[in-house]
């Protein structure tokens, strides 16, 4: 096979894995992990043969064509920024089913949640692989459509949904964004690719729609990577299994918005908006996330806000445009997800051999858990960064890149000390609190986890580590061509674990230092914090809950205005849009029809069933009960159909006579059904507009044939079918061939239309008043009064 | 429906409606007809024993449920639909064949099968309305 249908396997294969989840947890419990964990495995394998070409600055691109009509194809770029993805989500992803085979042992619902965390997978790395822009945001939808199920896991608690519906909102509605931002874009540019997107970068920026497209496009971005003020919903998603919040809300899909910014940086990057925007959301997002990390006793929320805080740093830096800051935020976004997603599994093992993560009952657990303790240190040291871990490198390259003099830079610095610092306490209070100092009881007596839950952030601190000592080879693979990715020129990244004497060193130990205060005054900084959230009242959270409110009321409102359930009301809305239809065009533009000729011959059988048919009208009108009525009616019908018989349309004929008789039938059933009363009791003042509504139809519907009829017949298709019934379609009933062959299609659609139609209404005969009701009541404000 | 000669009518009426609607389906290729206006034809005789022998007498009569057989209408002719994919030409072809029964050339199409299936979806669907109404409405 060549690497064109490997790569489309590789991506396939996290859904065929997902398919097989259930089974397999069923036959082989926790340990179907191990299995599971082989298919990420391979696909770490299949993309790091991209490496040669992808670490010498080469762009693969290869796919299918999807929908050649609309330029839309399965198809995939794998530069230095995807590889990095694709190898962090496949590569954690290994880690994190690994650990969830331990973490959910023995959970009834184990296999499926193995089998969503695998579709998430395989969402996630199909939209940072995606190139053409309709895959992308298909796959960017089914990463919140994953991440909603994967929420709601525990779906018996209401938190657990509602944090699950809020997380959808937020994201799902922010991939519209994304979408409407990249129609401009194609509109724009006129290409659906990624990879040819590049060269139509100073377009873009010019172009009248630049602002439009951006605001649109960050819509997507600043949602999924929870920036202020669309955070809410990330804190909120720790509903979730720990695995979940290790892997979908640290390490990768809140990535996905960074992800974004980072691959149209070189098209919309670089213009005044793009950095003001970035950096202002960005940075505000860095300190309030810090800020509000401190005020959490519940680990995982913690982390949850310092992970916020992180996407805020990615975000400011991609967006600031001095030197290094590229190569800055391709540094730390590895970085972060190496020591987050530790980080989060150490909270879980804490969690699940605890029996608690509220970091104030917690306390001397190096005893009992000695290899937890050294993977948090290790995990923790890297966030803080501190020699020689890879946190440590990022940092530094984020101080070298802030370390300019003029007033912006030295903003953003010190919003970005301030923010370490904080993050830097956050990181110590989860890795080193709960270990130190006498031992707490907690709810169960703590003991070393089994293999399955600390190999995974084992081996993710120790990459943390090695990545960092041999920095050469990470740069040469992985930050030298990711950084130029994003940049959209070659970049060179060259940092070292060796600390060099300057101002970046600096910065960085004022950020250690002042991180170690915060850490000793903590629990004071939090109650501060808490005083101060507890004094605005008000926040994102509550306002969504408002929001959807709100968006419910209105709609309740809405359809209680426009839905009476009188039939009356629906029938003389329809008619008066039809007779306005109808009748605006020819008055406003004037276009009469001629006044149609009548032969002064005109047969004498033809007199009297026209004569016929108007005597069935007049009945109709001064029938005194609803049956001659309807009998009536028929008598117009049938007058008709004898009329299309004498004009050489005998199937017209024919199944006019079949459809009068059959509704004649039907009505007088309804009727007797809906037990109305044999005669119309309408007042007159009711019935006056409706004689105006029924003319103003009648006469639209006769101005409209008249107009049609009096334009030249067309007769190419007459002329078609008469010619090629018989040759091609072996019949000689034009009619009839044209709706079982040469329209078959159409028919087939339309007899599926009677059968869903003759279900829908058998259904509307069976259901009972009772029934009714209770599906009209669903009212939110009803259900609050009860 | 208390007319007695109306009871001991509509029996008879009924077949023969479906025989001619069944006769209308088969020649609609070539004459005025086919399976929508054959379907009408056979709603019509089974709506006439509906009111002249009650629902439950045409019920046990067609044995299957309405929408059961308007299902195996829809089927037919998608199965008519997908057979011409089967023979490698675009999806609703016409195929024929012409085989020879006791020396008369009978022409059978996918067409046919098609047209078939339209009769049995409008018999099935129109049906199940009207004789659901009559239940009710005798109520």
């Amino acid at each position: 096979m060549d690497v064109a249908a490997l790569t489309f396997l590789a991506l396939a294969l996290p859904f065929v894995a997902a398919l097989v989840a259930p089974l397999l947890t069923r036959v082989l419990g926790h340990n179907a992990a191990w299995v599971l964990a082989l298919f990420p495995a391979a696909i770490v394998l299949h993309f790091s043969g991209f490496w040669p070409e992808v670490s010498r600055g080469e762009v693969v691109t290869g796919g299918y064509a999807w929908i050649p009509s609309f330029n839309v194809s399965f198809s995939w770029l794998i530069d230095g920024l995807s590889l990095t993805f694709v190898l962090l989500i496949a590569g954690i992803g290994m880690l994190i089913v690994l650990y969830a085979g331990g973490y959910l042992k023995g959970h009834p619902q184990q296999g499926r949640f193995f089998s969503f965390i695998l579709m998430f997978m395989g969402s996630m790395l199909g939209l940072v692989v995606s190139d053409s822009f309709l895959m992308l945001f298909v796959f960017w939808e089914l990463t919140s459509i994953t991440s909603f199920l994967l929420i709601g896991f525990d779906h018996a608690r209401e938190a657990a949904r509602r944090a699950a519906l809020q997380a959808l909102v937020v994201t799902g509605g922010g991939g519209l964004f994304l979408l409407a931002g990249l129609l401009i874009i194609w509109n724009v540019s006129g290409v659906t690719q990624l990879s040819l997107l590049t060269a139509f970068g100073p377009e873009m920026r010019e172009s009248p729609f630049y602002l439009a497209a951006l605001l649109l496009v960050l819509g997507g971005a600043f949602t999924k990577s929870a920036q202020f003020p669309f955070h809410f919903w990330l804190p909120n998603a720790m509903e979730a299994p720990t695995p979940v919040s290790a892997y979908l809300h640290s390490a990768t899909m809140v990535k996905a918005g960074v992800y974004l910014l980072m691959r149209l940086n070189p098209v919309l990057g670089g213009t005044p908006e793009w950095q003001i925007l970035l950096p202002l959301f960005g940075g505000s997002t860095l300190v309030i996330g810090a800020v509000l990390a401190c005020r959490q006793t519940d680990l995982k929320l913690m982390l949850a806000y310092t992970t916020m805080a992180s996407l805020g740093l990615l975000v400011m830096l991609t967006g600031l445009g001095v030197p290094q800051a590229i190569e800055a935020a391709a540094l730390y976004l590895v970085a972060h997800s190496l020591f987050k997603g530790a980080l989060f599994m150490v909270a879980g093992i804490i969690d699940h051999e605890a029996g608690t993560r509220d970091v104030t009952r917690l306390g001397g657990l190096r005893s009992a858990m000695p290899l937890t303790f050294v993977i948090a240190l290790t995990a923790a040291f890297s966030m803080g960064g501190l020699v020689p871990f890879f946190g440590f490198i990022a940092k530094e390259e984020i101080y070298y890149a802030l370390s300019g003099f003029d007033r912006r830079t030295m903003v953003f610095a010190a919003l970005a000390i301030v923010g370490n610092a904080l993050m830097f306490a956050v990181a110590f209070a989860v890795a080193l609190r709960p270990f130190i100092g006498p031992r707490v009881d907690t709810p169960k007596v703590a003991h070393e986890a089994p293999i399955l839950l600390w190999l995974g952030p084992a081996l993710l601190a120790a990459k943390g580590l090695s990545a960092a000592l041999l920095s050469g080879l990470t740069h040469q693979l992985v930050s030298t061509p990711m950084a130029s990715a994003i940049a959209g020129e070659p970049r060179t990244v060259a940092i070292s674990v060796v600390p060099h004497i300057g101002l970046p060193l600096a910065l960085s130990i004022a950020t250690a230092v002042i991180g170690v205060i915060l850490y000793l005054k903590l629990d004071r900084l939090r109650a501060f914090i808490a005083t101060i959230l507890a004094d605005i009242g008000w926040g994102p959270d509550r306002g969504f809950d408002q929001f959807i409110r709100g968006l419910v009321r209105f709609s309740v409102a809405l359809t209680r205005r426009l839905q009476s359930g009188r039939l009356e009301v629906y029938m003389t809305a329809t008619f008066i849009l039809v007779a306005f239809v109808l009748l605006v065009v020819p008055l406003s533009y004037g276009e009469f029809p001629r006044a149609p000729y009548f032969a002064a011959d005109v047969p004498l059988h033809e007199l009297a069933i026209m004569a016929i048919a108007v005597i069935g009208l007049g009945a109709v009108v001064v029938a005194a009960d609803r049956l001659t009525a309807i009998v009536s009616l028929g008598i117009q019908g049938f007058a008709v159909a004898v009329i299309f018989l004498l004009y050489g349309a005998p199937d017209l004929a024919f199944t006019q006579f079949m459809i009068e008789t059959l509704s004649v039938v039907v009505l007088a059933l309804v009727m007797t059904r809906l037990r109305l009363s044999p005669s119309d009791h309408r007042p007159l003042a009711q019935k006056v507009p409706d004689l105006a509504i029924a003319l103003a139809c009648g006469a639209g519907f006769g101005l409209m044939l008249l107009k049609v009829t009096g334009v030249p017949f067309d007769t190419t298709l007459t002329d078609f079918f008469n010619l090629y019934s018989k040759t091609i379609a072996h019949g000689a009933n034009v009619v009839n061939v044209i709706i079982v062959d040469f329209r078959g299609t159409d028919t087939l659609g339309e007899i599926a239309v009677v059968m869903v139609t003759g279900l829908a209404i058998l259904s509307l005969v069976r259901l009972r008043a009772g029934s009714l009701r209770r599906i009209a009541d669903n009212d939110p404000d009803a259900e609050e009064r009860a | 429906m208390k007319s007695v000669i109306f009871r001991a009518v509509a029996p008879f009426l009924t077949s023969l409606m479906v025989l001619f609607s069944i006769f209308v389906l088969l020649r609609g290729h070539n004459e005025p007809g086919g399976g929508f206006i054959g379907g009408l034809i056979a709603v019509s005789a089974l709506a006439i024993y509906g009111i002249a022998c009650g629902v439950e007498t045409v019920r046990r009569a067609i044995y299957f449920h309405p929408m059961a057989i308007a299902g195996a209408g829809l089927f037919a002719s998608t199965i008519a639909g997908l057979i011409s994919i089967a023979a490698r030409v675009p999806f609703m072809t016409g195929l024929w064949i012409y085989p020879s029964v006791f020396g008369v050339e009978i022409p059978l199409s996918t067409v046919t099968l098609f047209d078939c299936g339209v009769y049995l979806v409008v018999v099935g669907a129109i049906s199940s309305i009207a004789l659901s109404l009559e239940e009710r409405g005798g109520e």
